[in-house]
């Protein structure tokens, strides 16, 4: 098996808080993970869970208070990792007086490009974001989502190893989300490794293979999409038509949950480890029309509540470090 | 590569002053103020030379000061504040290469701004030149279209070079207006580090006189810079003088230049 791509190792970060006595905030606390080639890594967690922080810490934007992290086997501090690595801040800002094609032709520069391959590269990722049309057109003349989906090119222009993404679908409408979740399933085609951060868990159960949960500045829960949600059937939901009482007494007494719904229909629930095929005959010889017939599973949403709910921050200590 | 790197970033930088309408205004004022030195010239009999070069060398060191500081500030601070350093900051460049790269840029932006200050300048000493009868310019101490105004112009240029990398230093740790603030205010204070090192000459001594003293040894000795009035009336203005303080603003410059890198280098973008 191949070297991990990202090795965070118990990363902590203090922020001082207060003006005339500063005292730590501990707005990450000894957080570990790993993620691996070809991975598309989800990093969830609620607002100041901690997730803006690790991405930062990875691009060297903040300095770790303790601990360590790597990328491609050096560290984060060495500037020449950040060749193989591109980055999309949460809610970018870039310079408006530029055109979107010049700031990515600048940004290529950035990386090492001669301006002229740059400017071809730039007109190249305009095009797969969707922004071809706006190539000459200043950025403060972009819409929200024309800046987010130009933050994703930005991303890209060096063509890196690995994409960060800071909340990529913040801002973007419904086509807009569709459109960077194809991208960065293409990505992950391409054999690229992603990392993102994300509050819509939608997103991350469609792309994720591996997910990290945060909450308070901890890891709360990590693990593949498979070790984390519960794929088989908790209950089982039955919307039925046309039911006399003498089925629903029946379906009581098979300790089914029964509820009169809408229309006169009723809706059955009854335990996933039952085999649903048994009630479904006893139904039809009863007369009754079935409507729908649901597995309800557990959701990544679920998983996340039960991880995130109630978590309190710890205080950090006032020498700093000593991760917990 | 580095080399590169900060041509990249100086031309962005450029890019980003001449875009800015600020610049134009105060560049359009500047031109304007030079052009109606011309009117205010015909005031003085026989000084009006010299109040157009004063004028002249006057606008070029205030609205130099003024790009320095109102677009000096944007290098850094602003970018901070608006946070479009995140993603630049994100690419393989060295934060110390990024700060080179941003004050070379404003550099850039100052040496344009001098030329057209210094061609609309002669250009208004020429046309005076033309219209004033000979017996007139013989009273003059220094002939009007005098190229040893390019020693003051390149002099104020070196002066705005530091003005420049205080607004950069500043704009590394403090904000947009904090930045202006101080720059401003140590511009100010560089223009009387003399009379700081000789306030016992005034009467005044003990802790405040020692304050004063160490301070000015902290402040840019800006009045090194200044041989306007030489220039204008003609005294001689030794090269030595000269080069020596190209040289100390050099140096100045590059100091403050090394602690502002190694403090971006320490700063955390939250």
């Amino acid at each position: 098996m191949s070297d991990p791509v990202i090795v965070v190792d118990l990363l902590t970060k203090d922020y001082p808080v207060g003006f005339w006595r500063p005292r730590p905030y501990r707005a990450l606390d000894a957080l570990s993970f790993t993620v691996a080639a070809g991975e598309v890594f989800g990093c969830l967690g609620p607002n100041g869970a901690g997730k803006s922080t690790t991405l930062k810490l990875l691009m060297g934007l903040v300095s770790p208070t303790s601990g360590q992290a790597r990328m491609f086997g050096q560290s984060v501090r060495d500037v020449a990792v950040r060749r193989r690595v591109g980055f999309l801040p949460e809610n970018p800002v870039f310079y408006d007086y530029l055109t979107g094609e010049e700031l990515l032709a600048y940004y290529g520069q950035l990386c090492g490009m001669p301006h002229r391959e740059a400017r071809r590269r730039a007109g190249t990722l305009l095009d797969r974001v969707g922004l071809g049309a706006e190539r000459r057109l200043a950025i403060r003349r972009y819409s929200k989502g024309m800046v987010q989906r130009l933050g994703v090119a930005q991303a890209l222009v060096h063509d890196p190893e690995l994409v960060i993404l800071d909340e990529p679908m913040s801002g973007l409408d419904p086509i807009g989300r569709r459109d960077v979740r194809t991208l960065i399933l293409s990505l992950r085609d391409e054999g690229k490794t992603i990392l993102f951060s994300s509050h819509i868990l939608s997103d991350a159960e469609t792309l994720c293979s591996r997910v990290a949960i945060l909450a308070a500045g901890r890891l709360q829960a990590l693990g593949s999409m498979t070790d984390l949600v519960e794929f088989s059937v908790r209950t089982w939901d039955l919307l039925l038509d046309q039911v006399d009482d003498a089925l629903v007494e029946r379906l009581r007494a098979d300790h089914a949950q029964v509820t009169s719904v809408a229309q006169g229909r009723t809706q059955v629930q009854f335990d996933g480890a039952r085999a649903p095929e048994p009630i479904l005959q006893a139904v039809s010889a009863a007369g009754a029309r079935v409507i729908a017939l649901q597995p309800v599973r557990e959701t990544l949403e679920d998983v996340f509540l039960k991880h995130v709910e109630g978590k309190q921050r710890h205080p950090a200590s006032r020498e700093g470090g000593g991760a917990a | 590569m580095t080399l590169r790197l900060v041509r990249a970033v100086a031309l962005n930088t450029f890019r980003e002053a001449v875009r800015d309408r600020v610049f134009y205004n105060l560049l359009l004022f500047a031109v304007l103020l030079l052009g109606a030195s011309l009117v205010i010239g015909q005031l003085g009999a026989g000084q009006d030379v010299k109040i157009i070069k004063d004028l002249g060398l006057a606008a070029s060191l205030l609205f130099g000061v003024g790009i320095a500081i109102f677009i000096g500030i944007q290098l850094v601070a602003r970018e901070v504040e608006r946070r479009s350093v995140y993603p630049t900051l994100a690419k393989p460049i060295g934060r110390g290469v990024f700060l080179a790269g941003k004050y070379v840029g404003l550099l850039l932006t100052l040496a344009v701004n001098m030329a057209v200050m210094t061609i609309a300048l002669f250009v208004v000493l020429t046309v005076y030149w033309r219209l004033t009868p000979a017996n007139v310019q013989a009273v003059w101490t220094a002939p009007a279209v005098d190229p040893r105004l390019l020693i003051a112009l390149l002099l104020i240029y070196v002066e705005l070079a530091v003005v420049t990398a205080i607004a950069l230093l500043f704009s590394t740790y403090s904000s947009a207006l904090l930045s202006a603030t101080f720059t401003t205010a140590v511009w100010v204070a560089g223009q009387f580090v003399t009379d700081l090192r000789t306030l016992e000459t005034i009467g005044v001594s003990g802790p405040t006189a020692w304050t004063a003293w160490a301070v000015s040894w902290v402040l840019p000795n800006l009045a090194l810079f200044d041989v306007k009035a030489e220039i204008v009336h003609g005294v001689p203005v030794p090269a030595l003088q000269v080069a020596a303080a190209v040289l100390y603003g050099i140096a100045y410059s590059g100091a403050l230049l090394l602690v502002a890198v190694v403090i971006f280098r320490r700063r955390d973008f939250k």
